[in-house]
Order: structure tokens, then sequence, then C-alpha cells
């Protein structure tokens, strides 16, 4: 009983603070990634290759004067940085993170390291926190009681809506061909066949595109979109309330690509690797970082190197692109496995 | 333990009910909605139907109602205004109304005996999918006819305006 206990708690910690430390460290990459592609400097001043640069936005933001607009909805106001981090912080609890089939801690089983090993709808579960966390975006732009704040929050529920579905039906494919709807069992899946982003490589496309619209990301920011609307849905924040939506956002980052990395590249398995114990362990988590770490690049390298997209474009990819190729896929999916290819 | 939490959340799911078709502010009314699926989806994964608890936030609370909230933002609906003075029979109806409500639920609860919650087999996903493509498909697929027929109704009624 106690095992289990601190066994969890020790599991939420290390969630916790894994995500919390991967924001600073996001945050630099992204400032110096877009200086490299820029073909500029970057921050350089703070610490060694200005690594401690986010620790010193941190206590900018920190001691920033907190404003509050005299005409905002002040509950909704409050409310929405809430909703934004409070959703993206509780989505990490269903991602197996290594191996450790065969390794006890306090006399538990550590069964992929994740903190809810028994919930069988993992990814249902996923699907539908990460599904509020648009609740944050809406009624940050409602409450705000400014027209770009409003416009972003509309453009963004309208996006999440329509790149939702083709996002789901892209994963329906991954889970029609596992048999299970949880994600561990996903990657023993892919441990013992191949990758999936090998034969379902149009959901896989389909899938990270819908990634960067669900993460408010460019090519897809139209819900910040500075150049039109200001910031969009957080111009009226300022101080640690601003932190919020930033943070959730980098959060978000993150969940999108630990997600794809389990849904499509196995997860923490890596071909060829079979240890056992406390080295499988390590080795696979080891390992599971390199692959996030990998799609977190490709999120940064993305945003410098693309425009972004009209809204009517959006709507039109989302729609007319992206749903008809998820659909494909889940048929191609469907006659492979009838035909014994899969 | 799951009593506890099972009264708080039917206790939030009440009280949010309440909000959600009293408040004045249409964007309060659905957030209240919101809470209140989400108490309802804490309640399915008390008894075990953990796929049910999370198609509920997945397809309600994540998807239909952002959509709401969409309409009503982009509408712009102004706080709901009182009509007029409410008369002593609306009181009295209401308290009227009320009064029968709670005898009916409380008859019915004493005439439906108390049932332990069905154990859900392993890989409760699968037996739910059989039974929605054999017992239940006629009226699955009723259902579906169902939404298609409201969706094109809703289509006749906005373009007899124009």
């Amino acid at each position: 009983m106690w095992g289990e206990v601190a066994v969890t708690a020790l599991k939420l910690l290390v969630v916790a603070v894994g995500m919390l430390t991967a924001v600073p460290v996001m945050v630099w990459v992204e400032r110096r990634g877009a200086a490299f592609i820029q073909d500029r400097i970057g921050p350089n001043r703070v610490g060694p290759l200005g690594l401690f640069q986010p620790i010193i936005d941190a206590v900018k933001l920190f001691f920033k004067e907190d404003v509050t607009p005299a005409a905002v909805n002040r509950g909704l106001y409050f409310l929405a940085p809430m909703i934004a981090i409070g959703v993206a912080l509780v989505t990490w609890i269903v991602i197996p993170f290594g191996a450790g089939h065969d390794v006890t801690l306090f006399g538990v089983p550590l069964d992929g390291v994740m903190v809810a090993p028994d919930l069988n709808v993992g990814v249902l579960y996923l699907l539908a926190l990460s599904s509020l966390g648009v609740y944050g975006i809406v009624l940050a732009g409602w409450s705000s009681n400014n027209k770009y704040s409003l416009l972003g929050g509309l453009r963004s529920s309208a996006q999440l809506i329509s790149y939702e579905l083709s996002m789901t039906v892209a994963v329906l494919g991954v889970l029609m061909a596992t048999g299970s709807l949880h994600l561990g069992d996903v990657v023993s899946y892919q441990q013992q066949h191949v990758w999936n982003a090998v034969p379902q490589f149009v959901g896989f496309v389909v899938f990270i595109t819908a990634a960067f619209a669900e993460t408010n990301r460019l090519p897809f920011d139209l819900a910040e979109a500075e150049t039109e609307l200001v910031a969009g849905y957080h111009v009226e924040y300022s101080s640690m309330k601003f932190a919020a939506f930033f943070m959730s956002e980098y959060i978000n980052m993150v969940t999108a690509s630990a997600l794809i990395v389990t849904l499509f590249f196995g997860g923490w398995s890596l071909p060829g690797v079979n240890l056992t114990g406390w080295p499988g362990l390590l080795v696979s988590v080891a390992v599971f970082v390199a692959k996030v770490s990998f799609f977190l690049w490709l999120f940064v390298w993305v945003r410098w190197s693309l425009p972004r997209f009209r809204y009517d474009q959006l709507m039109t990819l989302g729609w007319k692109g992206l749903l008809p190729l998820a659909t494909l896929n889940l048929i191609w999916v469907a006659v492979a496995m009838t035909m014994g290819w899969l | 333990m799951e009593l506890i939490v099972f009264y708080a959340t039917a206790a939030i799911a009440l009280v949010s009910a309440l909000v959600a078709v009293s408040h004045r502010n249409p964007i309060v009314n659905v957030l209240a909605l919101v809470v209140t699926f989400f108490c309802v989806a804490v309640c399915y994964a008390l008894l075990g139907a953990s796929f049910l608890a999370a198609a509920q936030i997945l397809v309600y609370a994540g998807a239909i109602l952002v959509l709401f909230l969409f309409v009503v933002m982009l509408l712009n609906a102004p706080e709901e205004q009182a009509a007029g003075e409410p008369r002593p029979v609306q009181g009295v109806a209401g308290f009227a109304l009320t009064a029968v409500a709670a005898i009916g639920g409380v008859l019915l609860l004493a005439a439906v005996p108390s049932a332990e919650p069905a154990s859900p087999p392993d890989g409760h996903v699968v037996a739910l999918g059989r039974l929605l493509v054999g017992p239940y498909l006629f009226a699955f697929e009723l259902i579906s006819v169902l939404l298609l027929a409201a969706l094109v109704g809703a289509l006749v009624l906005v373009k007899r305006k124009h």
C-alpha cells in the first residue's frame, strides 16, 4: 500500500519536474535555434551559450506588474490561464517513458514507468484532456473584452474542432493495428512488429500536421498571429498569467512530441536493443528522451522555416486535405489487416 | 472513499446543472454545462466504465460544447433580461413542479432495487464494440440517421429565412 503510494508520488514528481524543466530548456532551444536559422547569434550573454537566459526571463516575469484591465470579466479572466496550464500538466500520466517490466521499486513493478499504468483507455484520456485545453484560450479571448483577443479565441476554437477530427482518425489507424487503447500496448506492438510510421506513413503525416495545429504553433498559430492580432488571445495578460499561457504552449509541444513518438516511432523501444533490468530501463528512458527531443527540434525548425497560413487556407487544408487523407489511411489499415499484411 | 468522491461530484454536478439553466450570461451557462458533463464522466469512471468516461469528455466537453461556445461568442449573445416582474403564480407553479419531481424521484428510488454496478469484462472496449455492431446494430444506425435528419432539418429551417 505505502509502497504504491510512494512510487506513484515519485513518478508524479519526476513527470512534473521533467515537464517544468523542459519549458526553459525549450525556450532556450527556440531562441538559439531561431537565431541559428536566421544567421544571428541569439541570446549569449547570460551564462555559457546564454543557457541561463530562461532563468532570468522567469525572474523578470515573476516581478513584472500584474495588470488586470478594468473591463474584463474578472472570474473568467483569472480562470483561463489556470485551465490552460492545468490541462497541460495532467496529460502526461498515461505516457510510458521506458521499459521496466522486470524492475521493481519498494516491491512495486515499474511497468512502463507511467503514472497510471492501470488506465486502459490511455489514448482516449490524453485526447480528451488535450481537447479541453482550448477552453483556456477561448475564455482568455472572450473574457479580455478586446476584439483582437476575441478573434484569436474564435480562430482557436474553429481550428481545434477542424483538426481534432483528422487527428483522431489518424490515431484510430494505430489503435486498430494494435487492438488496444493502452499506450503501453501500442509500444510493445511496435516492438514486436515494425514502427507504425512505416506502414501508416500517411497517418503519421496527418497526425503531425494536426499536432502543429493543436499546439497553436507556426505555420498554424492563427490564434496569436502577431502581425494581425497583436498577440491574439493573451493580449491583455501580463506577468505570471501570461507566463502560464506561454508555459502551457511549450508543455503541449512536449506532450505532442511524446505522443508522436509513442504512437508512430516505437516509444521507448529501439530495434535490436533488448536490455533487461535497471540498465534496460535507463537506456529505454534515454531513447525516449532522444526521440522526443528530435521532434521538439522539428517543432522549432518548422516554426522558423515556414510562413503562417491564411485562415481560409487553414480550414481548406483541414477539411479537404487532412480528413480525406486520414480516412484513406484508416481504410488502408483495415484492408491490410483483413489481408493479413499487418 | 469512492462514496465521498461520488457525493462530492454529484453535488457539483447538480449545482452546475442549476447554474447552466439559470444564469443570465450564456457563456457561463455553457461553462457550467462543461462542469456538469465532467462530473458525469467522473461518475462513469467510479462505476468502472473508463471508456465511457473518456468518450464523454472527448465528445461532449471537448468537441460539442466548444462548438456551443464558439457559436455563443460569434453571435455575441447578450445577457438574458428578465421578461418582467415575476408573477406569484409562477412561484407557486415552480414550487409545485419541484415537489412533484422530488416525490417522483423518491418513489422511483424506492421502487427500483439498488443494484451493484456490473463489473466490466476485461478489455470492455472490445465488448462494447461487439454489442454496438452486433445486437444493437439497428438502434445504433437508427440514431445516426436521426442525427442526420436533425442536421438536415436545421439547415432547412435556416434556409427558409433567407
